[in-house]
């Protein structure tokens, strides 16, 4: 930990005291909206807007959560947005995995310029794709299912380079040796080079998962039906316009963001070498 | 020139320190007295985790002595912070800020105190020519070889004219060429400067060659202080004996030597080969060096070290021979305390 | 030569599935969008005009597309400065060896797990002008909160909008500054604190400048993601409030459902390729701009 620099023992205590008032009061404005959102799902449609009472944790039901649960049937917004969420991301590590292997392992003619064209797909935001991309969908027929959802999104150049960094990590002597073993490629991809980014992987995976789960764009782009919709574009159709019912959209996002809370929790040190992989480069 | 600023003592009584709590707790020093008068360039020697660098930082202020009292000078400085402690530290890493040039380093202890701009250049400068750095001053960390670095860390901790310098094992990052120059730079330094150096390595050669006197520890305890000599000729436990000098010591187990329950120490070069009398011993290997050769001995178990001119006859591997030493170089040590025995 | 071509069978086989994607779902619409841009078209896209080259630099001008511009430059000009003090404030003040820390950083990192919608929402709820938390608790200080409401006045709409996304960021702010922060030797410290620098010295001499590259990385994740705002304007104010339409990003204007250019595939291309590149424009600059000062040298 930086800057641990005690300095004498006396003026340790009230500075830590005054730390600590400052890390509690900070704690407390960053979890105030998260708190009041949590107790006004938990509570019954006029005790949610029966301010302040509404912070206390009294009167609490499952109620209202039901209710956003059957009204904007949460269910399936749910399950359609895990399972696009995890074909995409068994998708993308698959694909970055051999596009990387490509990059780093084998050389061929023409790899620079493909190598170009990966990078240059770095800079085109999604706000100019999904244009010409609604058409395309919607000419494949494509419009309100699953693979119009899931196919475009299949392929990232961000996971390709990020594995393509791991790769670039195995020593040169151990491909020579596979070499001489008459190791095959696929083989030593399977073997050596994918066990040996396995955190990377992680990582890579849990990023991707995340990235897809909360998608606004696209969904909200091809998708029109109930049948298909996500949980991100799901949830504002709680909005009803009624005050009362007003904490109905609380307890929706309540229980979308839920699934979210446990996996990063679970997956904490996934998490930051996620974010941290394009930050720290030394 | 005299660059420090009047009568640096440092003075150490029984300074302990631990870390953590309870059954946790380890202690890094323990009971530690040590005086470092004015001008001497102290070193502190012994392995890693002995307790060198921890005191070494509780005198530069980054750690508190858990008990006993820490002097520079006449003033207690136990609470007192490094700034008002007139102490600089060389780090073993260099410790430069990576986005400021060598002259920004250097000077950014006087900016921290308020010194006017021309003043700070002035003193910077000047810093930089004792050590040779001037063509270097505009220059990043990162645009400078090893030894370069080294300097501009000396530069920074000189132009305080501090009243004592703390170094942290300077040396241990650069080649061994480099190390050996560098030696002899920091001795004619401590010269120029008059100054206090309390310096820390784990290089009994650097040690040796540096020190006005050399403060020997290990586990935490103080082993022995005394100048080079001393701790060479007259090591008062088995480990300054055993750690001091290349070959080490030959620490021969009771009754070996000579009859007695004593530990009988021996240096490589003052046994001999002798035709009788003495131990029987059978040789073992044999290092030809070029300008000294080592015998390697094995006297029922117990491998001894003997060194030779390079123009004694040199005997056979398997060959059974006699050690002796002249009662002078005899060493002995109690076998319960591992302490010298004076008689 | 012919070594070359030796592994080129199995590159291809590795490489066509992301290729073949990123292929027709990026390149291809990059290089069609160029192409649309300057066609106008009807609702059904399939009767357009062609407008020229020149169409690029009339929506441009026009006075929709610069309203949006600037609310989208308004809204980065919010969210990232403030954003990024907040991190590091955040960052250095969990930055100890203090009982129970573990917590605070849990905390400060939450927000991470909302989603732009969820986070939007929230506030949404929160902000809403009858029966909302916010203007309940502090309505005597600030009026608007209740009369219309923070999201329906045209002075405080977007400041909203960015109280949410600066709150929403503040996770993956901490986590990133916080991983960088444990990056710095702690001797660099230590040597100031012996040369006796202060605590705000510390920080503005090592913590700060050695920050840097995670400044820069930061401050382009963040900008960006304020010049792609459009769920958060979906749902907090839906563009609006009219008539002034404060709200009104560039994304919203492509994408939203009150935006006129909705059914013109033609002008959204355009509109879409504009902000393409002002993004590229935005990057470069950042990059070039806090990179002079990053650079420390091999």
């Amino acid at each position: 930990m930086a800057a641990d620099i005690g300095a004498t023992e006396t003026t340790h205590g009230a500075r830590k005291v005054g730390r600590y008032v400052l890390l509690v009061f900070v704690a407390i404005v960053v979890l105030f909206p998260i708190y009041a959102t949590l107790m006004q799902a938990l509570k019954s449609g006029p005790d949610s807007i029966d301010h302040p009472k509404s912070l206390l944790p009294i009167n609490l039901t499952l109620d209202t959560m039901r209710a956003a649960w059957r009204i904007g049937d949460l269910g399936r917004l749910l399950v359609n947005s895990l399972f696009v969420s995890i074909v995409v991301t068994i998708g993308v590590i698959v694909t970055s995995v051999l596009a990387a292997y490509a990059f780093a392992f084998l050389d061929f003619p023409g790899k620079g310029l493909l190598f170009a064209f990966f990078l240059a797909t770095l800079l085109v935001p999604a706000e100019l794709t999904v244009v010409v991309n609604q058409r395309t969908i919607s000419s494949l027929g494509w419009i309100n299912s699953y693979q119009g959802l899931i196919v475009p999104l299949l392929a990232t150049t961000f996971g390709t380079f990020l594995v393509r960094q791991v790769f670039l990590t195995v020593p040169k002597d151990l491909r020579e040796a596979a070499a001489l073993d008459g190791v095959g490629h696929f083989r030593f991809l399977g073997e050596v080079a994918v066990p040996l980014c396995r955190p990377t992987l992680g990582a890579l995976a849990l990023f991707t998962f995340l990235g897809t789960w909360n998608q606004y764009l696209w969904p909200s782009a091809i998708i029109t039906d109930d049948e298909h919709r996500t949980i991100q574009i799901g949830l504002e159709r709680l909005k009803t316009g009624d005050v009362d019912k007003l904490n109905l959209v609380t307890a929706g996002t309540v229980i979308a963001a839920l699934p979210i809370f446990i996996v990063l929790i679970a997956f904490q040190r996934q998490l930051v070498r996620g974010l941290t992989a394009g930050a720290v480069k030394g | 020139m005299t660059y420090c600023s009047g009568v640096a003592q440092v003075r150490l009584e029984h300074v302990t320190k631990s870390f953590g709590e309870g059954d946790q707790a380890t202690t890094a020093v323990d009971d530690v007295s040590i005086v470092v008068e004015d001008r001497d360039f102290m070193i502190l020697l012994g392995p890693s985790g002995c307790g060198k660098s921890t005191l070494l930082r509780m005198v530069a202020g980054l750690e508190t002595p858990t008990l006993g009292e820490i002097y520079i000078g006449d003033v207690k400085v136990n609470n007192i912070e490094p700034k008002m402690r007139d102490v600089a530290m060389v780090f073993q890493s260099y410790a430069l800020y990576p986005h400021k040039t060598a002259q920004a380093n250097i000077e950014f202890p006087l900016k921290v105190r308020g010194a006017s701009k021309v003043d700070r250049a002035a003193k910077a400068k000047t810093a930089a020519e004792a050590l040779g750095l001037t063509e270097y001053l505009d220059r990043k960390p990162g645009q400078l070889s090893g030894g370069q670095r080294q300097r501009v860390a000396l530069a920074r901790a000189i132009v305080r004219q501090p009243a004592v310098f703390c170094m942290d094992e300077p040396l241990s990052n650069l080649d061994a060429k480099l190390r050996g120059e560098t030696r002899a730079e920091l001795v004619d330094l401590h010269r120029r400067l008059d100054a206090t150096i309390l310096y820390v390595t784990h290089d009994q050669v650097e040690a040796m060659t540096m020190g006005t006197r050399v403060a020997v520890m290990s586990r935490g305890h103080l082993q022995q202080i005394g100048t080079p000599h001393e701790v060479y000729a007259k090591p008062e436990t088995v480990f300054v004996a055993t750690f001091i000098g290349t070959p080490p010591m030959n620490v021969m187990p009771a009754g070996l030597f000579e009859r007695s329950e004593a530990l009988v120490g021996v240096r490589a070069e003052h046994l001999e080969l002798s035709a009788n009398g003495g131990v029987p011993a059978t040789v073992r290997m044999v290092e030809q060096l070029g300008h000294e050769t080592l015998v390697i001995c094995d006297a029922a178990g117990t491998r001894i070290v003997v060194r030779q001119d390079a123009e004694a006859p040199v005997p056979e591997i398997g060959e059974d021979v006699n050690l002796t030493a002249a009662e002078a170089y005899r060493h002995r040590f109690d076998p319960a305390t591992e302490r010298r025995i004076t008689e | 030569m012919k070594r070359r071509w030796r592994q080129f069978p199995v590159a291809i086989g590795m490489l066509a599935p992301s290729a073949i994607i990123l292929g027709v779902f990026v390149v291809y619409p990059l290089i069609h969008s160029i192409q649309l841009g300057h066609l106008r078209c009807d609702a059904t896209g399939t009767r357009c005009r062609d407008g020229g080259w020149i169409q690029y630099v009339d929506v441009f001008r026009s006075n929709e597309f610069q309203h949006a511009l600037f609310n989208t430059i308004g809204l980065a000009l919010m969210t990232v400065p403030i954003g990024l003090v907040l991190g590091i404030g955040l960052a250095v003040l969990a930055d100890r060896h203090l009982r129970g820390i573990g917590f605070f950083r849990t905390v400060f990192s939450s927000t991470v797990a909302t989603s732009v919608a969820v986070a939007s929402l929230i506030f949404f709820v929160l902000l809403q002008p009858e029966v909302g938390l916010l203007p309940h608790l502090f309505h005597g200080l600030f009026p608007v909160l209740k009369d219309p409401g923070l999201l329906r006045d045209p002075n405080t709409a977007m400041p909203a909008v960015a109280l949410s996304s600066i709150w929403a960021s503040l996770g993956f702010t901490f986590i990133v500054i916080t991983a960088a922060l444990q990056g710095i030797p702690r001797e660099l410290y230590e040597s100031a604190f012996v040369d006796g620098a202060g605590g705000w010295t510390r920080f503005t001499n090592v913590t700060l400048p050695m920050l840097g590259p995670t400044i820069l990385f930061t401050s382009v994740v963040l900008t960006t993601r304020a010049f792609q705002a459009y769920a958060e304007i979906a749902l907090l104010t839906g563009g609006g409030p009219d008539p002034e339409r404060p709200t009104q990003t560039v994304a919203y204007l492509i994408y939203g459902q009150n935006s006129l250019v909705k059914n013109d595939i033609g002008l959204k291309s355009t509109s879409a390729v504009l902000l393409f590149l002002v993004l590229l424009v935005l990057a470069f600059v950042q990059f070039r701009g806090l990179d002079k000062r990053v650079h420390y040298g091999s």
